[in-house]
C-alpha cells in the first residue's frame, strides 16, 4: 500500500507554504479590496460600513476639480510615454547592439534614476528648472516624467533584446535590404513586444506618479494623485475610494493589455 | 590576374582584430566556378572570419577579395553577388516560410508577379513546397535549414556561402543533407563555400578542400590527396588518424631516402623511403592505422615489421582499433576491418603479434 506523500520538492503541498502564501496573498490584497469595497458605503464618514450606493462614483464624476486633474493626469502620461517610449527603446537598442568606450558606466549611470531615491530626483529636477528659469507647470512635470520613465523603458527593451539573434539582422542585410528596411522589417518586429510593455510601463508610472510631480507642479496643474491627496487631507470620502477604484481599473485594464498582447508574440519561440 | 576560371579570388588577406589578434594571416586562394570548396579547420582557426569576409560583414585588414573579377572592397553585404546559409539558420521567427523566402526578392524590389513563382521554385528545390504558409515555429531543424537554402538560393548569387551548415542537426539527418547538399549543388550549379570543422564533412562533400590552423591555410586539395598526401604534419595530423615519428634523413641510396627513425630503431635500422623531393635534416614519418597489417606470425617478405604487443583492442562491429606498443615503447594504432566473423582470432589484449605496413604507404613530411 503506497500512500500519495509529498516529494521533497513538492513545496506547493506542504502546510507552512501553504499558509505563508495565503497571508502574503491577504497583505497584498486586503487594503486594495477594502478600498474598493468602501467606494461603494453609503456613508460620508466612510469607517464603517453603512450600505451599497455608487452616489459617490456620480460625485466623483460630476467633480469638475477631479475631472481637470484627470485630463491633466492623461496629457502628461500621453506626452511622456510617447516621449520616453521612443527615446529609451533607442537607448535600449544602443545599448544592445553597440560597444563603445565607458560603456559599463554609462549603463549604470543610465540606470541610476531607477535606483536613487525619488524625492532627490524631484529636488534635482526644481533646481534644474529654477536654474533655467522654467516656471513650474504641465511641462516641466511632463519633462521630469520623460527624464524617469525612459531608464524604465530602456531595460525593458535591453532584457528584451538579449534574446536576439544578431544572425537575422546579417541574414536580412545579406539578402539585399538596406540597413533601414533591416530595422523596421526584422528588428522592430521584434522589438514590438517589449516597446510595448516598456510603454504601458512608462504610462502607469507617469499616471501615478506622486513625488516628483508634487515637486514639479505649479498653479493650474494638478494631477489625478495630487488632487486625491488634497482631497484626503480634508476628509476621508468614499469620494476619494471612488476616484482610487477608477485609477485601479484603468491600471489593470492597461496591464491586460500588455499581458495579451505578450502572450500573442509567444506565439513563436522567438517571440 | 585572377584567371577567368575562379569566382572567388583572395590576394594576400590578412584580418587583425584589435592590434594583437590575427584571425587570418596572408591568405591568397582560389575558388573555382562552379566548385564545392569546404574550408577546414579547428574552431578558432579563422575559417568563419575569412567566410564573413566573402559576405562582407568583415572587411580585410589587409589584401583583396574578387568575387567574379570585381574588386570587393567597400561593397556591402547587401551588395555583393553572395548568400549566406547561416548556423543559426536565422530564419526570420515572424515570417511564413513562403514570406522568408520571398524576403530577399521584395526588399531588392523584384515585380511581386515573378516573386511567387521564383518562391514556388526553390521551395520546391528543397523539398518544400507543402510547408509554404508554416511558420518556423512548426518546422523542425531539417526543415528550417532547407528554407535558409531556399531563401539564399532564390537570389540565384553567383557563390552561396554555408557557415557550418550541418552542426545543429542530428548525426542521422546530418549524412543525409551532406548528400541532399551535394546533389542540390551540382543540380543548380553554383559554387558552394562551406565552413566546417568536420572532416567527415569536408571529406564526403567538397571537391576541393582547404585545411586551416591559426590564420594560415596549409593546404588546399582534393579530398583523396588531402587524406593520402598530406602536407605537413598539422594536416596529417587534424585529417583522419595517423601514426606519427619523428625521424632523421642519414642519405639517399637508390633513389630513395634513408631515415633513422628513434623510436623503431630498435627492430628497424632505417627506412628506405621512396620520395621525390631532397627530403633532408629532421622529417615526420607518418602512417595511417588502415595501412598497418597486423599478423601473429612473421611477416617475413615485409621490410617494414616491428614485433609489438596488443594494449587495447576496442571493438565497433564493423572494424577495431586496436593499440600497440613495442618494448621500447613506440605506440601504434592499427584499424582492422572485422570482414568476417572469424577474422583476427589471434589478436588478443596482452599478446604480442607482428605489425607491418608497406614502404609506398609511408609518408615522409618535411614541414
Amino acid at each position: 500500500m503506497s500512500r500519495d506523500r509529498a516529494n521533497p520538492l513538492d513545496y506547493s503541498r506542504k502546510t507552512w507554504m501553504r499558509l505563508s502564501m495565503g497571508f502574503t496573498f491577504v497583505f497584498l490584497y486586503f487594503p486594495i479590496v477594502s478600498l474598493v469595497a468602501f467606494s461603494f458605503n453609503d456613508s460620508k464618514r466612510n469607517i464603517t460600513w453603512q450600505g451599497f450606493t455608487l452616489r459617490y462614483y456620480e460625485k466623483a464624476f460630476d467633480n469638475a476639480q477631479l475631472h481637470e486633474a484627470f485630463l491633466n493626469s492623461l496629457i502628461i502620461a500621453g506626452i511622456s510615454t510617447t516621449v520616453s517610449t521612443i527615446l529609451g527603446a533607442m537607448l535600449g537598442l544602443a545599448l544592445y547592439r553597440f560597444r563603445f568606450p565607458a560603456q559599463g558606466p554609462y549603463e549604470g549611470m543610465v540606470h541610476l534614476p531607477i535606483v536613487i531615491p525619488e524625492i532627490c530626483m524631484a529636488v534635482a529636477m526644481v533646481a534644474f528648472f529654477a536654474t533655467v528659469n522654467m516656471p513650474l507647470g504641465l511641462t516641466t512635470i511632463t519633462v521630469s516624467h520623460i527624464a524617469f520613465s525612459i531608464p524604465f523603458v530602456a531595460v525593458v527593451l535591453r532584457a528584451r533584446m538579449a534574446g536576439f539573434d544578431h544572425a537575422l539582422e546579417e541574414a536580412s542585410y545579406d539578402l539585399g535590404a538596406t540597413q533601414w528596411q533591416t530595422f523596421w522589417n526584422i528588428t522592430f518586429p521584434y522589438m514590438k513586444p517589449g516597446v510595448l510593455a516598456g510603454a504601458l510601463l512608462a504610462f502607469t508610472l507617469s499616471l501615478d506618479d506622486f513625488v516628483i510631480t508634487f515637486f514639479t507642479s505649479g498653479p493650474g496643474s494638478t494631477t489625478f494623485p495630487i488632487k486625491i491627496y488634497s482631497m484626503v487631507r480634508f476628509s476621508v470620502t468614499p469620494e476619494v475610494n471612488a476616484a482610487s477604484t477608477v485609477l485601479i481599473v484603468i491600471t489593470l485594464a492597461l496591464t491586460m493589455v500588455a499581458l495579451i498582447i505578450q502572450s500573442r508574440s509567444q506565439g513563436n519561440p522567438h517571440g | 590576374m585572377a584567371d577567368n576560371n575562379s569566382i572567388i579570388s583572395i590576394r594576400d588577406v590578412v584580418k587583425r582584430f584589435g592590434s594583437t589578434v590575427v584571425a587570418v594571416n596572408n591568405v591568397t586562394l582560389d575558388i573555382r566556378r562552379g566548385e564545392f570548396f569546404a574550408l577546414l579547420g579547428p574552431s578558432g582557426c579563422g575559417k568563419t572570419t575569412l567566410l564573413r569576409m566573402l559576405a562582407g560583414f568583415e572587411s580585410p585588414s589587409e589584401g583583396q577579395v574578387l568575387i567574379d573579377g570585381d574588386d570587393m572592397d567597400g561593397v556591402e553585404p547587401n551588395k555583393r553577388p553572395v548568400n549566406m546559409v547561416f548556423q543559426s539558420y536565422a530564419v526570420f521567427p515572424h515570417m511564413t516560410v513562403h514570406q522568408n523566402v520571398a524576403y530577399g526578392l521584395k526588399v531588392t524590389g523584384t515585380p511581386r508577379a515573378e516573386i511567387d513563382d521564383k518562391v514556388d521554385e526553390a521551395l520546391s528545390l528543397v523539398q518544400l513546397e507543402t510547408m509554404a504558409r508554416r511558420k518556423p515555429d512548426q518546422l523542425s531543424g531539417g526543415q528550417r535549414q532547407r528554407v535558409a537554402l531556399a531563401r539564399a538560393l532564390v537570389k540565384k548569387p553567383k557563390v552561396l556561402l554555408l557557415d557550418e551548415p550541418l552542426s545543429a542537426l542530428d548525426a542521422k539527418l546530418r549524412e543525409q543533407m551532406q548528400i541532399e547538399l551535394v546533389h542540390l549543388q551540382k543540380s543548380v550549379g553554383i559554387t558552394f563555400v562551406i565552413v566546417t570543422h568536420d572532416q567527415n564533412e569536408a571529406l564526403s562533400m567538397a571537391d576541393r578542400i582547404a585545411v586551416m590552423e591559426q590564420g594560415d591555410v596549409l593546404q588546399v586539395a582534393p579530398p583523396s590527396e588531402l587524406y593520402e598526401y598530406p602536407n605537413c604534419r598539422f594536416v596529417a595530423d587534424f585529417i583522419g588518424k595517423m601514426n606519427l615519428f619523428d625521424g632523421r634523413v642519414t642519405g639517399v641510396r637508390d633513389g630513395k631516402v634513408v631515415i633513422h627513425v628513434e623510436a623503431i630503431a630498435d627492430q628497424v635500422a632505417e627506412l628506405a623511403l621512396p620520395h621525390d623531393e631532397k627530403a633532408s635534416g629532421e622529417v615526420g614519418i607518418a602512417v595511417r592505422p588502415e595501412k598497418i597489417r597486423l599478423s601473429v606470425e612473421e611477416p617475413g617478405d615485409q621490410p617494414l615489421r616491428l614485433k609489438v604487443k596488443v594494449t587495447e583492442l576496442v571493438y565497433y562491429g564493423n572494424e577495431s582499433h586496436v593499440f600497440l606498443e613495442t618494448t621500447s615503447g613506440a605506440r601504434f594504432a592499427a584499424n582492422l576491418k572485422n570482414e568476417s566473423r572469424d577474422t583476427h582470432s589471434g589478436i588478443v589484449s596482452g599478446e604480442e603479434v607482428w605489425v607491418s605496413w608497406r614502404p609506398e604507404d609511408t609518408l615522409v613530411l618535411t614541414a
